[in-house]
């Protein structure tokens, strides 16, 4: 039966052939637009490291004077942390694993004559870093906690680096020049770039794209005098980057891996007792804090930029007036073919017969028309691969948003048929046949 | 025109009437909010800065030894002043739009507390003519403030400043600021002149209420200035910044030397905006489309269908002119329920964006605006379908079908 209901919706719109081009650009250009809108959409607020992400929390303080709180509404905890509080919170080690970082703009000079220095992206941190956010080895490994207690001038690179300087060699125990002082490679990671860039967040890099190029101990670095890119200044002074460990300003961003989710009351009842203790020292006038998993942090802190969630909206928007204008189009066709019907209802054909021919004939013209808005879809995201945002090299269509394509087109077009397909089916056969 | 046999005939049709109804209204609730953001966004794409954005190459120099800067600086001024075309160059600590905020609160006594955050420029001698500022009142810093004004933890060690017009207006409003004292962290400096309103560092970043709020201060050369600005024609620009490039690079072979203009900075700096309008008004356009070809698809059908009908009453004495007219003040009536349901929808998705976004409060011309562009549409629409209606020959009535 249903191989026959396909013939005869297949003939019925090419009677039509315009009307039925019409009904399909138009379901395809609104489900074009709503696939490549949601494919950034749901890239830009996926999970960065989906293994871990549950188990990984970023605990706030607020060192900040009463009467000059953090943000204008006074709401919102400071985004990093003091130098003296991230340290004692890393060496009170309450949780499983737990680093503090920094992002820095570092001038990498590569060895031998000609080589032009250049600039990169460079992480802080500490040993915990790459066990905490499962980073990847391609060779040696990262530094242990004793090298960063004696100031080791070690790093790790990242492939891409690597490729660059060492042509994807084991470049393990060779050296390079950052900023003007020469660091050992003690390890090389493999491609490794969590989407969102969750630990950059706050920390002066960007949300997205690739990731930095050299991870190295903080107090070595800070030894060398490298500065990180984001201090804000909570005292009466402007920060003094020289003693930046002593300064009354936040600039570093402290992660914790904890064993479970369960284990987040007990810490955060840990860090307002540090808070209350700090209180009671005078560093601190409010003993407010905070403790964020991963995901509600990045929720929290909008990382999603507004542009494209207005987009994905506008799109959805776009796509119901498509759903709309097919449901017109189908509407007029049926209400023009009363008299085919009347005679297919004569000869026998029941209700449910015409209403699921009906919806055949829709389910076709939502088939086609998402295939035809895949393409559109494609045509969106080659144009999002050559805009200038930071997630541009990202957008591409993968194997489940392919489907979903399909999903959404033949949703909407069956949606979209509900209606022709009932007044086509109520429609009574006897004045039809009597007019004629 | 008499409306009530049209509403007569659309009580009989009334799922093809509540389509187009339905059709137009979405189409307006999101043409005003669209075409509302492409209006806000092409507004900060020109927010005006008074420097001289034509004319301006930046050079930047980066990682080299802050200790040699004050014997390297003035050396790379004199060699930038050699290229042929170049008016003035200076040394500078930032650029506005250049993405790299350098921000401090400014009040006018020594403990006021604000929310602004203010961008701060620290210039080198000539740095004035090189960027271009207009100065509407008091006086330039002079040579002697040059020399004399270091930089220490992100502050000057000098004692005057020029502050932007609505600097002025904000800390001091009704009086001169000329003379006054301008405050940060307990420290002071004396306002020796008011320049027109030039951009922050990053507007989008300090908000509406620091987008003019900028500070200049003297300074002598010193490592913190990564910046040259060098001022010619803007004929001559782009071959400003390839020889300057070239100059600076030959000069600090340690460092790592880029080249811009300062036109190609404020375009990169509203490149997303830019992107943005480009697929709003896509979207606009292609929805305007589909809306357009629905009416026509919709309206054609109902022609077809009440064929005989025109063909009874054109039989009966109706002109050509009768029948038009009614297809359009059909789709007149059609299109005006749409579009005050539409307005209405606007507005609450507006609301609901002021609510969830960094939105501002539609101006309420947005909306008669929106109205008017879709019902012309609808006009538009109309106008092939309802030709072929009244073209429909009174013979028609005298056939049977």
């Amino acid at each position: 039966m249903f191989a026959y209901y396909l013939d005869l919706a297949l003939r019925s719109l090419r009677r039509n052939k315009v009307l039925t081009t019409l009904m399909v650009l138009a379901l395809a250009l609104g489900i074009g637009a709503t696939i490549t809108t949601l494919t950034v959409l749901k890239l830009l607020s996926g999970d960065p490291l989906p293994q871990k992400s549950a188990q990984l929390f970023y605990p706030q303080l607020d060192p900040y004077p009463k009467d000059q709180p953090f943000s204008r509404s006074g709401k919102k905890l400071p985004w990093l942390m003091s130098y003296i509080d991230a340290m004692n919170l890393l060496h009170a080690r309450k949780a499983e694993r737990q680093a503090v970082m920094a992002l820095s703009q570092v001038k990498l000079t590569p060895q031998g004559q000609g080589g032009k220095p250049f600039y990169a992206d460079g992480v802080l941190t500490t040993s915990d870093f790459f066990p905490m956010f499962d980073a990847p080895f391609q060779y040696g490994a990262g530094w242990g906690s004793t090298d960063d207690e004696s100031r080791a001038q070690v790093v790790v690179i990242a492939g891409f680096l690597n490729d660059k300087l060492f042509g994807g060699a084991n470049s393990v125990g060779r050296t390079i020049r950052i900023e003007d002082h020469d660091f050992r490679i003690i390890g090389v990671l493999r491609p490794w770039a969590p989407q969102p860039r969750f630990y950059a967040v706050h920390l002066g890099g960007r949300d997205y794209g690739k990731g930095e190029a050299v991870f190295m101990p903080l107090q070595s670095v800070r030894a060398d005098g490298m500065t990180p890119n984001t201090v804000m200044s909570y005292g009466p002074e402007h920060t003094d980057m020289q003693h930046l460990e002593t300064a009354q300003s936040i600039w570093l961003g402290l992660w914790v891996q904890l064993s479970s989710a369960d284990e987040a009351p007990a810490y955060k009842l840990f860090l307002g007792n540090y808070a209350q203790q700090q209180v009671a020292l005078g560093r601190f006038q409010l003993s407010r804090v905070g403790l964020w998993d991963l995901m509600s942090w990045l929720r929290n802190e909008q990382v999603v930029p507004d542009d494209v969630r207005l987009q994905a909206g506008m799109a959805l928007g776009f796509l119901l007036i498509c759903v709309v204008n097919t449901v017109g189009l189908l509407l007029a066709k049926c209400l023009r073919r009363s008299r085919e019907i009347g005679v297919r209802r004569a000869l026998g054909a029941s209700r449910g017969a015409i209403f699921l021919q009906f919806m055949v004939e829709a389910g076709i013209v939502g088939v086609a028309g998402g295939v035809l808005g895949l393409g559109f879809a494609e045509l969106g995201l080659w144009g999002i691969r050559h805009q200038p945002a930071q997630y541009a090299s990202l957008a591409h269509l993968d194997l489940s948003m392919f489907l979903f394509t399909f999903v959404v087109a033949l949703v909407s077009s069956l949606v979209a048929g509900l209606l022709p397909a009932w007044r086509a089916c109520v429609v009574a056969p006897a004045p039809q046949l009597k007019a004629s | 025109m008499e409306i009530r046999p049209i509403l007569a005939s659309l009580r009989k049709h009334r799922i093809p009437a509540a389509l187009i109804v339905l059709e137009i209204a979405l189409a307006c609730a999101v043409l005003c909010n669209a075409v509302f953001m492409i209006g806000q966004r092409v507004a900060s794409i020109h927010w005006s800065n008074a420097i001289d954005e034509q004319g301006i190459a930046v050079i930047t120099v980066n990682g080299a030894d802050p200790k040699l800067a004050a014997s390297e600086i003035p050396r790379n001024l004199v060699a930038l002043r050699g290229i042929a075309g170049v008016t003035a160059v200076a040394a500078a600590t930032s650029m506005p739009l250049d993405q790299n905020p350098a921000l401090s609160p400014f009040v006018a006594k020594p403990d006021a507390n604000t929310t602004v955050n203010t961008s701060v420029y620290f210039i080198g001698s000539d740095g004035e003519r090189a960027m271009g500022l207009r100065l509407l009142q008091g006086r330039w810093f002079n040579a002697g403030e040059y020399a004399g004004s270091g930089f220490k933890n992100f502050s000057s060690t000098g004692h005057v400043a020029l502050v932007t017009q609505s600097d002025a207006n904000r800390l001091w409003p009704g009086q001169s600021a000329l003379g006054k004292t301008l405050y940060s962290n307990a420290t002071g400096w004396t306002v020796v002149g008011v320049v027109a309103d030039v951009l922050a560092q990053d507007p989008k970043f300090s908000g509406p209420g620091g987008m003019y709020s900028s500070v200049f201060f003297p300074l002598q050369p010193d490592g913190v200035m990564g910046d040259y600005m060098l001022r010619s024609t803007p004929q001559d620009r782009e071959r400003v910044v390839r020889e300057a490039v070239q100059v600076l690079g030959k000069l600090q072979p340690g460092a790592v030397v880029e080249g811009k203009t300062y036109a190609g900075m404020r375009s990169d700096y509203f490149a997303d905006s830019n992107s943005m309008v480009w697929m709003l008004v896509l979207v606009c356009v292609v929805m305007l489309a589909v809306t357009a070809f629905g009416i026509v698809g919709l309206t054609s059908f109902w022609v077809q269908q009440r064929r005989r009908q025109i063909g009874i009453r054109r039989a009966v004495g109706a002109t050509r002119g009768h029948i038009l007219s009614y297809f359009r003040t059909e789709n007149f009536l059609l299109s005006t329920t749409g579009t005050l349901i539409g307005v209405m929808l606007a507005f609450g998705i507006n609301l609901y964006l002021m609510e969830h976004y960094e939105m501002n409060r539609m101006p309420w011309y947005y909306l008669p605006g929106s109205a008017i562009a879709l019902w012309l549409l609808g006009q538009l629409a109309v106008f092939g379908p309802a030709r072929r209606a009244a073209a429909v020959p009174p013979v028609v009535a005298t056939r049977s079908v």
